[in-house]
């Protein structure tokens, strides 16, 4: 317990180490008219460090400092300004520190924010700032139908990792009817939407979709109503997947079940017992991966925080990663436009989540992995591990439909797909 | 067959462990005629408090049981320290008091944040309640009919010593009639700490026991403190029969609500608090202690 709180104290000293010293360079800059390379470039951070959200937007700002850390805080030969901003995880705590970070902190590029809803109150001002932002939040609609063009997402739309999950399940697995359950919120909807499309599209069905509200202290009313299927799909979030599987295992039930992202995040593994096991996934990010990018970034987290890092981390690292990429191509950032170009065709294979593009939304084309959850090949000190076992290469945001025709239909939501007769 | 049952057993477990939450709640409420806001905290504190004394991250490994009694009175302290060094000097000033717990609830909340990290705990169950019986084709499982057994023995405790004590009749009197109850001798103030030391006390121990279903993350002690209210506001304030009914019923509700219309999951949890509130505003049980 204390070690994990000294690690945080440690994490805020360094940030606010990083912050002064950036202070600092700021006054030297005025004393001595200082070469425009030599001026550092600012790098901003939309995270959630205090309530409900904390636990990914903690392991945000890990993921930069791992980065920043293991670069010696330089970006492309240039000196990089972190600034950390915890946005509470609420949509006007959100614009405020956007705000912030543009207007006071002068950031060249911002990361984050965490949640869908954080990342719809600051689209518009993003866009009219003209502000690079690499976001984590997953709201499917801002790189397709009303595409933002300073976002930039190196993880994944709230159905891209369903998508292969779906087709998965259908085809390998060989599940003919899924039992879909998930918050009843916009990633919900559009986790289970991306499911139901692909694995209908392969001869599967979904038998009822069920959505308990985000704060539901006790799912068993819900877990009770699951009957008649071969797989359970849920797509739950922050704690409570953890909260989902055990009380799911409680009352005895043994349908299979298979999730998304955060579902089977890695950093769930230390929490989950043995009600777990068998969990499969599908996640932009694998501890799993034998790459040597990844190896770097988990030792770099391992040395640093002590801790085994999950897809939040991995993908702020990814996120660096890019930004240093189109930095090094650009020359420098002052160009908005000229710098959002550069990411878009920013190209790497050597990041944690391994080879990675984009699109000409912004959005990524990676790799996504089926992992299965069990006790064999267990690393760093966990228990469970997520062991990979297929790998999904080039995964667009519209899966193997043409864009034209998958951007024809309506965004997934509660009623889309509909629900059909099996 | 098998849902119905499923459902009310849920019921009245869900409605158990409200019980122990909320009948502290309840208590401080009738005395001291605040809604304490911290109550979801020391929810959240004793479970915390709890997983700590299980992982063995102190160097020792408690027994559930055992782990949790200790918890409760770690928990009590704390309550009636608060009262103490915090309250107190706001006596009389009901609003400054109800401002008072809510800034206390969002340092717990960040301190907890602080001192055990963002990621989820998860609890196991108490050694030899892991398992089921099987009614028919439902499974019902060991721990949450154990945790009704342990509602029920709170509550028959509860009631002796309000009914059978000496410190129960003064409590009685303080929610009855504060200030009747200091004109015939009773040292109000006194009660103040003791019951709100026992209210936080019983809201830790539910964490515990709570935390093998609900799991122990940041965020929690949010969860509980509205149903705690709704209980509450239900049964009445100060009423230990009203917190009894009020859980029960609230149990039912949520769980059938939840299973039965969905959609109306929030709706139909605070619609009986609304009737209550415009058909009978004291609540079902209100005005009397047990």
């Amino acid at each position: 317990m204390s070690r994990k709180s000294t690690s945080r104290k440690v994490s805020r000293r360094a940030v606010l180490a990083g912050t002064a010293a950036g202070a600092a360079a700021a006054l030297t800059r005025f004393s001595a008219p200082a070469i425009a390379q030599a001026e550092p470039f600012k790098l901003g951070l939309l995270t959630v460090k205090t309530g409900p959200l904390a636990q990914g937007g903690i392991q945000m700002e890990q993921g930069v400092l791992t980065f920043l850390k293991e670069k010696n805080y330089t970006m492309a030969g240039r000196k990089v300004d972190f600034i950390s901003a915890d946005t509470g995880g609420n949509p006007a705590g959100t614009k405020t520190k956007a705000q912030e970070l543009v207007e006071r902190d002068k950031v060249d590029v911002i990361l984050g924010p965490l949640a869908a809803f954080e990342l719809y109150a600051i689209s518009d001002y993003i866009k009219e700032q003209k502000m690079p932002t690499l976001s984590l939040a997953a709201a499917d609609n801002l790189t397709q139908r009303t595409p933002n063009p300073f976002l930039l997402r190196a993880s994944a739309t709230s159905s891209q990792a369903m998508h292969p999950m779906g087709h998965y399940a259908a085809t390998e697995l060989k599940y003919k009817r899924a039992f879909c359950i998930v918050e009843d919120f916009a990633f919900g909807y559009e986790q289970m939407g991306g499911f139901q499309a692909s694995f209908t599209k392969d001869g599967g069905c979904v038998v009822n979709k069920l959505w308990p509200p985000l704060v539901t202290p006790d799912y068993t009313p819900y877990i009770a109503q699951i009957s008649d299927c071969d797989v359970v799909c849920q797509g739950f979030a922050g704690s409570n997947p953890l909260r989902f599987m055990k009380q799911y295992a409680a009352a005895g039930l043994k349908y299979p079940v298979v999730t998304g992202e955060t579902g089977g995040d890695d950093a769930l593994l230390k929490s989950y017992g043995e009600e777990a096991i068998g969990l499969v996934s599908c996640c932009p990010y694998t501890l799993d991966l034998p790459i040597d990018g990844n190896q770097r970034f988990i030792d770099g987290m391992l040395k640093n925080y002590d801790t085994v890092p999950g897809q939040y981390a991995g993908l702020l690292y990814v996120n660096c990663q890019v930004v240093e990429a189109a930095l090094k191509a650009a020359g420098d950032a002052t160009d908005k436009e000229k710098f959002m170009t550069a990411l878009k065709a920013v190209s790497l294979t050597d990041t944690p989540r391994g080879p990675l593009k984009f699109d000409h939304f912004g959005n990524v084309v990676g790799n996504f992995y089926i992992r299965r959850i069990g006790t064999e090949g267990a690393k760093y000190g966990l228990k469970l591990w997520n062991k990979t076992i297929k790998t999904y290469e080039n995964v667009s945001q519209f899966w193997d439909w043409p864009e034209q025709e998958y951007l024809a239909h309506p965004v997934y939501s509660r009623d889309y797909p509909p629900l059909t007769k099996c | 067959m098998t849902f119905w049952l499923l459902l009310t057993v849920n019921s009245v477990t869900f409605g158990g462990l409200l019980f122990l939450l909320s009948a502290g709640f309840s208590l401080i409420f009738g005395l001291m005629r605040i809604p304490n806001l911290t109550h979801g905290s020391m929810f959240m504190v004793g479970a915390y408090l709890g997983t700590t004394f299980f992982s063995g991250a102190l160097g020792f490994t408690l027994n559930f049981w055992l782990g949790a009694i200790l918890t409760a009175l770690e928990v009590a302290v704390l309550g009636a320290l608060m009262e103490r060094l915090l309250l107190r000097r706001l006596a009389g000033q009901q609003l400054a008091q109800v401002l008072v717990t809510l800034g206390v609830s969002f340092m717990v909340a960040d301190l907890c944040l602080m001192a055990w990290g963002g990621d989820p705990i998860s609890v196991e169950t108490p050694p030899g309640l892991g398992g089921f019986i099987r009614i028919g084709t439902a499974a019902a499982p060991l721990y949450r009919l154990a945790i009704i057994g342990i509602a029920v023995v709170f509550a028959i405790a509860l009631w002796l010593m309000l009914e059978r004590t000496r410190l129960g009749a003064m409590i009685r009197a303080g929610v009855d009639d504060p200030q009747m109850a200091r004109v015939v001798g009773i040292r109000v103030s006194q009660l103040f700490t003791i019951v709100f030391g026992l209210g936080a006390g019983l809201a830790g121990f539910a964490g515990v026991i709570g935390s093998p279903i609900l799991s122990v993350y940041p965020g929690l002690d949010q969860d509980m403190l509205p149903l705690a209210l709704v209980v509450v506001i239900l049964g009445g304030t100060g009423s230990l029969l009203g917190s009894f009914v009020g859980s029960i019923i609230v149990g039912f509700i949520y769980n059938f609500g939840q299973a039965l219309v969905p959609e109306l999951a929030y709706f139909i949890l605070f619609l009986p608090m609304v009737l209550v509130l415009v058909l009978r505003p004291q609540g079902l049980f209100g005005g009397q202690v047990l």
